[in-house]
């Protein structure tokens, strides 16, 4: 077998064995998914109507403010699904599967694909409930098929970088708890860029922040692609920042795997 | 592949490993034969389960070369971890899994087709009494059931050298004689074991031969009773109802009691043989000295360790200690 066969069947092996973990721990996949969905219905019912008036041109209120939230939603949803990545690299680490694995003629890295594609996966399939609700609660997209695909283009390039950042963050991570936290950060850039509210209204520090940091960019270029406003620079800008993270969870991840590890 | 017989299976030289200033391993040489058990045996913190890392190529060494079925640790890894099975202190099973997928799990990474891997994970589960518990989730078995398991996921590549990492640490007595016997009939089918483990017992019970390691050195090594040997012999402890009983002993059998002297016992030199034994009594009968009770000591792996690094072992009993 060559080298390459060999990291696809044993990264075969290892997805196989993540998703059954999914079926197994039913209730972690679930609070996943919870979460997204309780910010959604949150935002929608509870602030929606105040935050859409305050939009700016349309229609205002509830229905358009629905439309406005999506994108920091989904981008929620990766963000809390990439914790269970993390959450459950760390169990591997500190339980001591992770250390047979490395004693074992298989090829490395299938330890960290296997993660990587189940991660994928099983978020690719919470983004399609979460978008599944926000229709019901009122989420009217106009987008082409075209778009539609560029949607899951860029939604799948996001989760992609996010979880090899999320498998690093659990490789780093000494105890499950702090594997439990360290992505937590990531479920709040949403909410400091442009996911919940235009970042004109910010203050000028936190705006600067907001327009510059990695979530705006990809919330924008989805809002584009999805409701037809402009994307502008946006598009190439977030798929940068997706290949940037992508590369440096990447390195990161390999550099802890591949280490003396003393426990 | 055709060997001779009594190859080497592992060899260690000049092996040295720290971590930051702390010196873990200093200057190890090791040679164990194919098909035999090999203890590294000694306290916590001795350097026991660095040196598994090593052997087993999860961590690198800093100096020194080691083989493991001829194959170098460092230059060819995949050869050694193709030959290799590895149970380490803390069972690495998955616990969402059951038994039977952890060990199709094993199966599939080993390359092994759909038939054999079914049959070796039928044949495993049923050897390790595990075969009832098959299709339970592993994160409900009981301690000695997830050693179990554990030990047989190592198993299902057929490995050439085994390594147990303190294979039986936090087990009940009957788990770990469980475990005995276990490794015995592995050594029965021809596998390599290198066994590490705090228990003297344990050692003495399983290895060929026995390597005592203490911060970092090997301090003596040979079979079990080669290392007895090393030991100066047995005595046979006599205790007495009152000290004019013990200071007549003492005088007619000519040996100093204990000093401090508090305890009414008397320590006499011999093999613990059933001649000398009687010989022994029959002259306290002579001399009319009345023998309370009497204990025959003979040296174990305690007292090696302790002659060797002038400290005792830890669960050493304080009976032992006194004895030097």
């Amino acid at each position: 077998m060559t080298t390459l066969a060999l990291a696809a069947r044993d990264s075969a092996t290892m997805l196989r064995r993540q998703l059954r973990h999914t079926t197994r721990d039913l209730s972690t996949t679930l609070l996943l998914l919870a979460v997204p969905i309780v910010f959604l219905l949150l935002f929608v019912y509870v602030l929606g109507g105040t935050l859409g008036d305050g939009l700016g041109g349309g229609s205002g209120g509830r229905a358009a403010y629905v439309n406005y939230v999506v994108p920091g939603i989904l981008l929620i949803t990766i963000a809390g699904a990439v914790q269970g990545t993390s959450i459950s690299v760390a169990l591997d680490m500190t339980g001591g599967i992770m250390a047979r694995f490395r004693t074992m003629a298989i090829a490395r890295v299938s330890v960290l694909t296997g993660h990587v594609l189940a991660s994928v996966l099983q978020t690719l399939c919470q983004l399609v409930v979460v978008l599944g609700v926000a229709l019901l609660v009122g989420f009217r997209p106009d987008a082409t098929a075209l778009r539609w695909l560029a949607v899951a283009g860029l939604l799948t390039a996001t989760t992609f970088a996010l979880v090899w950042l999320a498998v690093a963050m659990g490789l780093a991570a000494k105890t499950v708890e702090t594997a439990s936290n360290l992505p937590t950060l990531l479920t709040l850039l949403p909410l400091f860029g442009s996911g919940f509210v235009p970042t004109d209204s910010m203050p000028v520090g936190l705006r600067w922040f907001a327009e510059y940091q990695p979530f705006t960019p990809i919330m924008e270029t989805l809002r584009g692609l999805l409701l037809g406003s402009p994307i502008g620079a946006d598009g190439g800008v977030a798929l940068g920042w997706c290949a940037v993270i992508a590369l440096a969870g990447y390195g990161w991840a390999k550099r802890l795997y591949n280490r003396d590890r003393t426990r | 592949m055709t060997n001779p017989p009594n190859r080497t299976a592992i060899a260690v030289t000049g092996l040295r490993r720290s971590y930051g200033r702390q010196v873990v391993l200093d200057g190890i040489d090791l040679h164990v034969p194919e098909g035999t058990v090999f203890s590294l045996l000694g306290p916590n913190g001795a350097g026991k389960t660095t040196m598994v890392q090593i052997l087993s190529t999860l961590i690198r060494a800093d100096a020194g070369t080691v083989r493991v079925c001829g194959h170098d640790v460092v230059s060819d890894a995949d050869r050694v971890r193709a030959a290799i099975g590895v149970t380490g202190q803390f069972s690495a099973v998955d616990d969402f899994l059951t038994g039977q997928e952890n060990l199709q799990l094993m199966a599939d990474l080993h390359h092994l087709d759909r038939a054999e891997g079914r049959r070796r994970t039928a044949d495993l589960l049923d050897r390790f009494g595990l075969a009832e518990a098959a299709r339970r989730p592993a994160v409900a078995y009981s301690g000695g059931m997830r050693r179990r398991l554990d030990l047989a996921m190592g198993l299902i590549g057929d490995p050439r050298v085994i390594f147990l990492d303190e294979p039986t640490t936090g087990l009940d007595p009957r788990s770990r004689r469980d475990m005995w016997q276990i490794v015995r009939d592995l050594v029965g089918r021809g596998v390599t074991i290198f066994l590490t483990t705090q228990y003297l017992e344990e050692a003495d019970q399983l290895a060929d031969r026995i390597a005592l390691l203490d911060r970092g050195r090997v301090v003596a090594e040979g079979t079990p009773a080669e290392l007895k040997r090393r030991v100066p012999g047995g005595h046979v402890q006599l205790r007495f109802a009152d000290g004019r009983a013990l200071a007549a002993a003492a005088a007619v059998l000519d040996v100093a009691p204990d000093p401090g002297g508090e305890s009414l016992a008397l320590r006499v030199p011999g093999d613990g043989g059933v001649r000398s034994l009687r010989a022994l009594l029959d002259r306290l009968d002579a001399a009319s000295v009345e023998v309370d009770g009497l204990t025959v000591h003979t040296p174990d792996l305690d007292d090696v360790f302790f002659a060797v690094t002038g400290q005792p072992t830890p669960g050493t009993t304080p009976e032992a200690v006194t004895a030097r």
